[in-house]
């Protein structure tokens, strides 16, 4: 049993089928990279995930959690299943640390010393000890989705997406990001990543989704799927991006 | 009977005094009435959205005097004895609510739907998530605005002395009648608002220029 199963998969915007019938397991310790091109419901289908989208029909499963087009239990699922932004989605109003130590105080309902021990444990693991009582728009960019990557940590989730989480940033700061995700990929996080680094995705992924016009179009080893690809979709897209 | 200068002076003084303590009691009542009402409006909920939104047309679509007149006779057709103060001050907060709510709603929708997938994501829920997350970010641009109403509410208060509510208004019209002065007495009565409204809209464009700043 995988830790995720996605299997037949619908979603509908009105009249149009963003989604026509997703099949995807993932297993624990897996870094999966869904790359495709805009348009293709990439991003849909990893926010259907943990419940941002609604689904139309299927079934989603992540470690005993179950979800489908009539029932949801969102709270418990979004325990599980942490994702970090594109925007980063930082709380402007509240420090560093506070951002960090809000949701376990409020929803796993720690006390207050507890979650700040905890906020400075999840600011080492991504090198920002020392920005714990900064206030989020005093950071770059970087350090915020570092912050950001932080605070979905800190409700310990049993796999992490990441919503092209390098594409709001300076070419410059992407790499410390990368640096922090490649560490968690190492010491055995599972992650679904919605990403344009293809060099990334071979490099740390163990898994390579192709999507394209709502379906998956191609699945494989990352090395493998970029050294032959299949269908002539995925290489054209492979073509048209920089490896 | 003659009037002093200093007899109507104090008169109005009086009067002044029940129209701040009218304007308060409106602003703090209709402060809570139109957060509840922000919740409804903002509910998942379609019949709560729906019911608040009438609510709230129908306040903003009706002249305040009107508003006044239905509470103060349509009460007393339930055979309540209604004190012109009580018809005052209920008229007031329902007004109050309506425009203090839809004020909010546009704060709380100016906040970036990031800041609600953030929170969700985190397994908060939607009462987690507006308490500790939306509403508090709201909170900072509302200041303004609510202020500035503020003054809406004060200068409201004037059409309740058609009911009988001797607030400064009224206590001018009174004083007009007795001293046959009516320019000198409704020009201390104009200057009484003055007085009470000007320091609050000054403190509004304040709030809202210091506010826009650090934003």
């Amino acid at each position: 049993m995988s830790l995720l199963n996605v299997t037949a998969l619908h979603k509908y915007y009105g009249d149009n089928h963003v989604l026509k019938g997703i099949d995807l397991a993932v297993e624990e310790g897996q870094v999966v990279a869904i790359i495709g091109r805009s348009g293709s419901g990439k991003s849909t289908l990893l926010r259907t995930l943990n419940g941002l989208e609604s689904i139309d029909d299927g079934v989603i499963e992540v470690d005993g959690e179950y979800l489908d087009a009539a029932r949801a239990d969102l709270r418990s699922l979004r325990q599980k299943v942490g994702m970090v932004f594109q925007q980063f989605n930082l709380f402007p109003h509240l420090s560093v640390g506070e951002n960090i130590m809000l949701a376990p105080q409020v929803v796993k309902k720690l006390a207050r010393e507890e979650a700040a021990q905890l906020a400075r444990q999840m600011l080492e693991r991504v090198g920002l000890g020392e920005k714990f009582d900064a206030y989020p728009e005093r950071l770059s960019g970087g350090q915020q989705q570092r912050v950001a990557i932080a605070r979905a940590l800190a409700m310990s989730p049993r796999v992490l997406l990441c919503d092209e989480i390098t594409s709001a940033l300076d070419p410059e700061l992407v790499n410390e990001v990368l640096a922090v995700v490649k560490q968690l990929a190492s010491e055995g996080m599972t992650l679904i990543m919605v990403t344009h680094e293809m060099r990334f995705a071979r490099e740390v992924g163990d898994k390579l989704v192709f999507m394209h016009q709502g379906k998956v179009h191609e699945v494989g080893a990352p090395r493998t799927l970029f050294a032959e690809p299949q269908t002539a979709e995925l290489r054209n897209f492979i073509g048209s991006v920089n490896l | 009977m003659d009037f002093s200068f200093w007899d109507i002076l104090r008169n109005l003084l009086v009067g002044l005094q029940w129209t701040l303590l009218l304007s308060l009691v409106a602003f703090v009542c209709g402060g809570i009435a139109g957060l509840l009402l922000l919740l409804a409006r903002i509910a998942p909920l379609p019949a709560a959205r729906a019911l608040a939104r009438g609510y709230i047309e129908l306040f903003q679509g009706t002249p305040l005097l009107m508003q006044l007149f239905l509470v103060f006779f349509g009460i007393a057709l339930l055979g309540v004895d209604v004190s012109p103060w009580l018809a005052a001050a209920s008229a007031l907060t329902l007004f109050t609510s309506a425009f203090l709510a839809e004020i909010w709603r546009g704060c709380v929708e100016a906040i970036p739907r990031g800041q609600w997938e953030a929170a969700q994501s985190l397994a908060m829920s939607r009462l987690e998530l507006l308490r500790h997350v939306v509403l508090p970010q709201a909170l900072r641009i509302a200041v303004a605005p609510t202020v500035g109403f503020s003054v809406q509410v004060v200068k409201g208060t004037a059409v309740t002395s058609i009911i009988g509510f001797s607030e400064l208004t009224k206590t001018g019209g009174m004083l007009a009648n007795a001293t046959f002065e009516p320019f000198m007495v409704y020009g201390l009565v104009a200057l009484g608002y003055f007085l009470l409204c000007y320091p609050l809209s000054l403190a509004a464009h304040r709030l809202e220029r210091r506010l826009n700043v650090t934003a």
